[in-house]
This record gives C-alpha cells, sequence and structure tokens, in this order.
C-alpha cells in the first residue's frame, strides 16, 4: 500500500510503520533491540530525535552506533561502535535481569489479543508443527525484565490471532494482572506498532485496543487485518504523515545497510 | 598444555560418535570449518549445543550427523529459516531430530553453571511462557532466602566444545576479542575443548577488549585461516551476508543441499598447514 503525504511525497505502509515505531522512543532511553523491524526503528530514532538512545543487542553490544543498518545481531559494526563489549552472559545477567532496560523492543511471528507472542511453532501440535519457527532467543527474558515493551509487527489475520499457538515472550497473560501474578516485573507491551496503526493495552482489561491510526488508513481495514473483534479507544488518534526528513533519513539507513 | 594439532586430527580426536558438542561463537567466530570437517568425519548421533543453530548446525544436521539438538533460536540470521533443521523437525529427514529448547538467557546460564561447576543456574526466566511445558530441564525453584519464585535450568557440560578465535601462540593460548558471546563459558564447561584460530603467532600483541585463555584450559589448537567464514573474525575479515542468503537457496531443497554437501564437504581436499 502507499499513501500520499501533503507534500505528495510517496511513502510505503512499512516505512509508516518504522517512522511510527521510531517516534515512540525517547531520547536517552536505553533500548534492548532485536533484529530486524525493531532494528530499523530504533537506528532511525537515533539518527533523528533521539541521538543519545542507548541501543543494546543481546550479542553483547552496549551503546552502539552504527551509520547503517545492521544486517544481523552480530554485526560487526555494532561491536566497534559500542561503547562496551560484553559476554552473552553479562548481557543477560547484569543488564537485562535486574530491570535496567526502560524499552525491550520486539517483533512476532504471531501476537494476540493480550500481546503474547509467538516465535516458536504454528499449529497446536509443539511436536509436529505446522511450521517451526526460530524459536525464544532472548525475547521472553526482554518481555519480562523490560520497564515497558513495544512491538513492531505487520498487521494480518494470520499474525493477529485470538490466542497465539504457543506463548514464547508473555504480554499480559490471559489479562489483567497476569503479570503480576506470573512475577514479571516490567510492564509488559504497552505500545504494539503496525503497518496500519498503533496498540494499546485497555488499562482495564490489557486487551489491545486500536488507538491510533496511520494517515490514510481506516478502522475497517484495521478490524479486517485482526483475527480477534478488535476494539477501538474512543480517544482514537491520527499518526502524523512522515516528514521529508524521517523518510530521507530512514532511506539513507536502509541504502547504507544494504 | 593444549597441543597445536590440524583440523582433522583435532576433531578426529576429539569428537566422537555419540558425543555432546557444543559449536560457539555469537555471529562471530562460528567455527564453520570445523563443523564442515565433522561432516567430513561422518560422525553420527551428536547431541548438539549453541544458542543459535545458524548455518553451521544447519549443515550438521542435514548431514546427519545429529540426533539432537539443544538451543534456544534457530534462524538464519538476518535472512530468514533454517531449512534442513526445519525439515529434520518436521519431517526427520534425513534422521529424526529431538529438540531441547531454551531462551538465550537460560543457554548462557546452563554454561556458566558448566563453567563454575554447578549442577544448576538460576535465573529470572520462562515464567507464564509454554517452554517449560515442552522442556523437562526448565524447573521452578524457590529463593531459600526470600521464598521467591525462579526459574533452574541444569548445567551444560559438553563432551567437547569448539570455538574459533583470532590467534593462538606456540604454546597454545588463545586471544580473542570483538564479541565473545558465551565461547569462554563454552569452553570452561567442556571435558574436552577444541579452539581453531585465524593464525598461530609467535607473541601475541595485546588487543583492546581481549579475552586470553590460557593453554592449559584447551585441550587442543588447530590452525585454520578462514575457518569462521561464513562468519566473520574481527581484524580478519568481515561477515559474507551474500553466502548467508545464498545459503537459502542451498539449503532449501534436500537434492541442492546434498550437491553441496559432495561438492564443498567430502570432495574437498582439508586445507592445513
Amino acid at each position: 500500500m502507499t499513501a500520499t503525504t501533503e507534500a505528495q511525497q510517496a511513502y510505503t505502509s512499512d516505512e509508516m510503520m518504522s517512522i511510527a515505531a521510531a517516534r515512540v522512543l525517547g531520547n536517552g532511553q536505553r533500548c534492548f533491540v532485536g533484529i530486524g523491524l525493531p532494528s530499523t526503528a530504533a537506528n532511525l530514532a537515533r539518527r533523528t530525535h533521539a541521538p543519545d538512545l542507548v541501543l543494546i543487542y543481546e550479542s553483547g553490544t552496549l551503546g552502539s552506533k552504527p551509520d547503517r543498518l545492521p544486517a544481523s545481531i552480530g554485526d560487526g559494526i555494532l561491536a566497534e561502535t559500542a561503547d562496551a563489549v560484553i559476554s552473552v552472559p553479562e548481557v543477560f545477567n547484569y543488564w537485562l535481569q535486574p530491570g535496567r532496560i526502560d524499552v525491550g523492543f520486539l517483533g512476532a511471528a504471531q501476537l494476540d489479543k493480550f500481546g503474547n507472542i509467538n516465535t516458536t511453532v504454528i499449529g497446536d501440535d509443539y511436536a509436529n508443527p505446522k511450521v517451526r519457527l526460530p524459536g525464544a532467543g532472548g525475547a521472553p527474558e526482554i518481555a519480562a525484565s523490560c520497564r515497558e515493551v513495544f512491538v513492531v509487527v505487520r498487521q494480518s489475520k494470520r499474525s493477529f490471532v485470538d490466542k497465539v499457538d504457543f506463548v514464547t515472550s508473555v504480554g499480559h497473560g490471559s489479562g489483567k494482572g497476569d503479570r503480576e501474578r506470573l512475577g514479571l516485573r516490567g510492564a509488559g507491551p504497552t505500545l504494539v506498532i503496525t503497518d496500519l496503526g498503533i496498540l494499546r493495552p485497555d488499562p482495564e482489561t490489557s486487551e489491545l485496543v486500536l488507538s491510533q491510526l496511520h494517515e490514510g488508513v481506516e478502522v475497517e481495514q484495521v478490524r479486517e487485518a485482526t483475527g480477534w473483534d478488535l476494539k477501538v479507544s474512543p480517544q482514537l488518534s491520527r499518526t502524523e504523515a512522515p516528514t521529508e526528513a524521517e523518510l530521507a533519513t530512514l532511506r539513507a539507513l536502509k541504502e547504507a545497510g544494504k | 598444555m593444549a597441543e597445536i594439532v590440524s583440523l582433522a586430527e583435532g576433531v578426529g580426536r576429539l569428537v566422537h560418535d555419540g558425543d555432546v558438542v557444543a559449536l560457539e561463537g555469537f555471529t562471530h567466530l562460528i567455527p564453520h570449518a570445523a563443523g564442515q570437517e565433522i561432516i567430513r568425519q561422518r560422525r553420527r548421533d551428536l547431541t548438539l549445543v549453541r544458542m543459535t543453530p545458524d548455518i553451521v548446525y544447519d549443515q550438521l544436521i542435514g548431514a546427519g550427523c545429529a540426533r539432537k539438538l539443544i538451543f534456544s533460536w534457530g534462524g538464519n540470521p538476518g535472512v530468514g529459516s533454517l531449512h534442513r533443521f526445519r525439515d529434520a523437525v518436521q519431517n526427520g529427514w534425513p534422521v529424526p531430530l529431538e529438540i531441547e529448547e531454551h531462551s538465550h538467557a537460560g543457554m548462557a546460564n546452563r554454561y556458566v553453571a558448566g563453567a563454575s561447576g554447578l549442577p544448576f543456574a538460576v535465573l529470572r526466566g520462562y515464567s507464564g511462557t509454554d517452554l517449560p511445558k515442552h522442556t523437562d530441564t526448565i524447573k521452578q525453584i524457590t529463593c531459600p532466602f526470600t521464598g521467591e519464585q525462579l526459574a533452574a535450568v541444569p548445567a551444560l557440560n559438553p563432551d567437547v566444545s569448539i570455538i574459533h578465535a583470532q590467534r593462538a601462540d606456540r604454546a597454545g593460548n588463545v586471544q580473542i576479542w570483538g564479541l565473545v558471546g558465551v565461547q569462554k563459558e563454552a569452553v570452561l564447561a567442556a571435558k574436552r575443548s577444541l579452539v581453531t584460530v585465524e593464525e598461530v603467532v609467535d607473541e601475541l600483541e595485546p588487543v583492546a577488549g581481549q579475552t586470553i585463555l590460557p593453554s592449559w584450559a584447551v585441550t587442543c589448537v588447530a590452525e585454520v585461516p578462514h575457518g569462521a567464514h561464513p562468519s566473520y573474525a574481527q581484524g580478519y575479515y568481515d561477515r559474507d551476508n551474500a553466502y548467508y542468503e545464498h545459503w537459502d537457496s542451498i539449503g532449501r531443497k534436500r537434492d541442492s543441499f546434498e550437491d553441496w554437501l559432495r561438492a564443498k564437504v567430502f570432495d574437498m581436499e582439508v586445507t592445513e598447514k
């Protein structure tokens, strides 16, 4: 899908998603970055409004400052530009586990209405899956221990389901109060940024509701791309279209990363 | 003291059928050449341990060397799926593959416990996930001081751990820098260890942020230039991202994989000095 800004500059829905995701990161925040869409957004934020965003990658880099998009979680540029390079046990035990990281920035293969994430198997039978996905990686503990979690994911009926086939990383479990009951210390997913809009958990139920629509997208479109009966926030707002500067920076980062 | 050997001799002496084998290196310094030597020597029934199986285990699994995989993230980083791994899990080809699945934090702590001479590690992890339902090496434990519920995972003590490093000296002291992953823990947790290095030098010049594994903590060292390719060795060569994409086309089909296996593994002479 393409939309058009007032400046008549075309952009893709993926670009809108990356830019919307970048905007929610605050300058100076410490962000644990998953590879792919989250990494694109985090690097864009650092190159635009949040130059002091601290990027932490599970491969063992604190404060990476790459000038192009890293090709993988362990791309050499992440180590070469980092404030510190540390071992993997140290990443998880000293930096993540005690709650030193503000935002965990994750992707998802499948996400449900309580923000639980599946990256393990598609299908009901773990032993005989329809599709074997890569698995957990760092995500379960990132989702548990970061102060809050932002999820960046393309929205479709296939990926946005009523209940995930496998809980790899806990969002809000089966509803309000579940995280406390499970002893999870972070707030869990507070934002889900998609190519269509932004979802936030309802403060009463923790169910994800549509709270923001990207420019050119209608509510019905989002509901059609959701596998549960999506509720819409009474305070539904519109995402501002990408600025020329945001688009130019995003495209330059991607080009340099090729 | 570590003995300096050829790659073929190191694998031949240290890796046996049925062993628990860990090849570590977190994106950086993945010991690919050693993995292919294990295939070439036709080892079988291995339990392969690795946080991120990556291409190196896609090759070993596709070649039928493994009966079990202990891991935490099995994808082709930046590209997509590991097709040989998926084919083994979904279809049992070429042999059925049992899996024991953890998170990165769990795996890292299992190595730490192994290196520390402890039977298990404690962490805040897995709570509320479906992993403990399928992985019996994840248990709950109550803190004896605070009463808190925490996760316990057993130590990993591989029969042999294999890592790749930048350099060793002639006495077998090993020098590593850049992303060090869990390599030190994997070596210290193992009963035996093989370190492949880019080069063996007379003297190890200090490098900022280096890790040293003293010769007496390593079993064998083998000089294998380019031994991490398509992974990378900081200070020597970059990650071959194009190869990771190319692997997708090789690994996707059984016959293209078998062609690769014949041409690039079995028909290749061992490159050694």
